[in-house]
């Protein structure tokens, strides 16, 4: 409705504004494009556009094998790529019933929560960036992460794909020095963590900036299907580690952070809190953990076929529940490959979470559930 | 502003730190042998030939369909008067470095150990001005093991260090 002389009344009336944002904005990480419907400054609606990074990588695993798949698995989720890789292959695992030799499972468990550790980083630099602390927490993240990269470029070859977890175990074994490397690595991520503490934390700014925006209740958290920190931020203390303990995670004594404020603030701080507890847990890896050991079952076949059925797996990836449904008809490849990707739910509250917030404030609400496109894309 | 101050004093502690980054282009990091980046044939300097036999079994196996493997019969085996046992070798093979993921799996199903991921730094430093070039031939994809600058390493999927104590008891 334009604004005529006989509206121009005693009120403005205003029409609300379409404000693109995406697919290349900087703050969307990644390809996202959301219209958003502003009245002046005040955001209205949120229509999200997803899939431009649709690979099809899970109707691309159907016709591969089993050691294929884990190659498009990695990059699924590539801030994460150990956990995605996992979630796979204990999948494939449960459908042709291999037992994994216990130290390959320890090794699985130390890389998997290292990988918490690096995204989690990559998190803390990137919100930083979005709340307007421009270079200076971001190049601190990159620093850490870099340490943690390093030592993945030694086990498993590569910084960011790695295609290192097998069926059965693990491709190859870790380097003669990697229970010291792992110590030096978190030496250092120590510093690194505790960096972040005074830079961001406690800062009256950066918490006059994100304490009481983006606020989501636990009810609609549940109903949104949300997982991972973004849930536990608003009181819901799931985490699959504790609930439905894989690998080795219930002989481990670690805590499970949450929060009750359920704001961007509450996100940031359960990841802080949450970064500490994989260190705890990794230093309780270490000591747990054999030295030396088989890493693979004796007798894995060349080309590994399962017998019919289906399966569905959980772990608990840094952004939450990461599942794969996998149904075999017998044969060397999945009939059917779904991921559950907890980036996918987690934006479906969008919405909800930026409604009548400032158009500011939507971009650090995006940014607190730390998404990761080609996961929600695929 | 006791959370500003000490933001502050966070910065200005760092200053004390040992810089962590290096001169890249002019210093290069030591690269672990585990390191890939793209395959590469192996030369076998005892015959003075390829191990490659043009199997196809990597080309099989390649979940992105980069490779294009030609065998012919080898001229230089021992019924021919040759001192050579491989009854057939490569004849051309072609490696699309643009759609090759890095997956390692050509380097487990090789029967020859023939082929392995490059761990130098020539792997990665492989920019070209036209995606074109970036399919690499048998004359490129040899000849950087053939003059022995490649850090050789072929793992063997699912085998676990030895226990250098058990070994010694045996």
């Amino acid at each position: 409705m334009v604004a005529s002389r006989e509206t121009y009344g005693t009120e403005f009336e205003t029409q609300d504004l379409l404000l693109n944002v995406g697919p290349q904005h900087p703050s969307t990480h990644g390809v996202f494009r959301m219209v958003l419907q502003v009245d002046g400054e005040v955001v209205k609606d949120v229509i999200p556009h997803i899939g431009y990074l649709h690979r099809g990588a899970e109707k691309l695993c159907e016709t591969m094998d089993f050691r294929q798949g884990i190659g498009f698995m990695d990059r699924t989720e590539y801030l994460a790529a150990f956990n995605a890789e996992l979630s796979y292959v204990m999948a494939v695992e449960a459908l042709a019933d291999i037992e994994v030799p216990e130290r390959a499972q320890w090794i699985r468990m130390i890389l998997c929560e290292l990988n918490r550790l690096s995204s989690h980083f990559m998190f803390m630099g990137a919100f930083g960036i979005d709340v307007g602390v421009f270079a200076t927490p971001f190049i601190y993240a990159w620093k850490e992460r870099e340490q943690i990269l390093d030592l993945f470029e030694e086990v498993a070859g590569d910084r960011m794909m790695y295609a290192y977890f097998r069926p059965g175990g693990l491709a190859w074994d870790v380097p003669h020095n990697f229970k010291a490397r792992v110590r030096e690595v978190l030496k250092s991520t120590r510093i690194g963590i505790n960096d972040f503490d005074g830079l961001l934390t406690k800062d009256e700014i950066f918490r006059t900036r994100t304490q009481g925006v983006g606020v989501i209740s636990a009810e609609e958290a549940i109903e949104w299907g949300m997982s991972g920190p973004s849930i536990r931020a608003s009181g819901v203390p799931m985490d699959v580690r504790k609930d439905e303990p894989y690998l080795f995670y219930d002989q481990i004594d670690f805590n499970v952070a949450s929060r009750t404020e359920g704001d961007v603030y509450a996100r940031y701080s359960c990841r802080m809190e949450e970064m500490w507890e994989s260190v705890r847990i990794i230093e309780q890896c270490l000591e747990k953990m054999p030295d030396y050991g088989p890493i693979m079952p004796e007798k894995m076949p060349r080309m590994l076929r399962t017998p019919p059925g289906e399966v569905y797996i959980r772990t608990e990836a840094p952004r939450g529940e990461y599942g794969i449904y996998m149904v075999s008809q017998g044969g060397n490849r999945p009939y059917r490959l779904k991921v559950r990707s907890a980036c996918l739910s987690n934006l479906q509250a969008l919405k909800d979470m930026s409604v009548n917030q400032y158009v500011a404030d939507a971009i650090i609400v995006l940014g607190s559930i730390d998404i990761v496109l080609s996961e929600v894309d695929r | 502003m006791n959370g500003i101050a000490r933001s502050m004093l966070t910065t200005l502690s760092t200053f004390m730190r040992k810089p962590v980054t290096r001169d890249y282009p002019v210093v290069h990091k030591e690269l672990p042998k585990t390191d890939r980046a793209f395959p590469l044939l192996l030369w076998d300097h005892e015959i003075d030939e390829p191990f490659c036999t043009g199997c196809h079994a990597c080309e099989r196996a390649c979940p992105v369909e980069c490779m294009t493997v030609l065998m012919k019969d080898n001229p230089n085996h021992k019924s021919l008067g040759g001192d050579s046992s491989r009854r057939k070798i490569i004849d051309k093979f072609w490696i699309d470095y643009g759609r090759c993921m890095r997956c390692n799996i050509c380097v487990e199903v090789c029967n020859f150990e023939a082929i392995a991921m490059n761990n130098t730094w020539t792997g990665h430093e492989t920019s070209v001005y036209d995606r074109r070039d970036l399919t690499m031939d048998l004359q490129q994809l040899l000849s950087q093991s053939r003059a022995g600058k490649i850090n050789e390493w072929v793992p063997v999927i699912g085998q676990a260090n030895e226990d250098p104590a058990a070994v010694k008891a045996e």
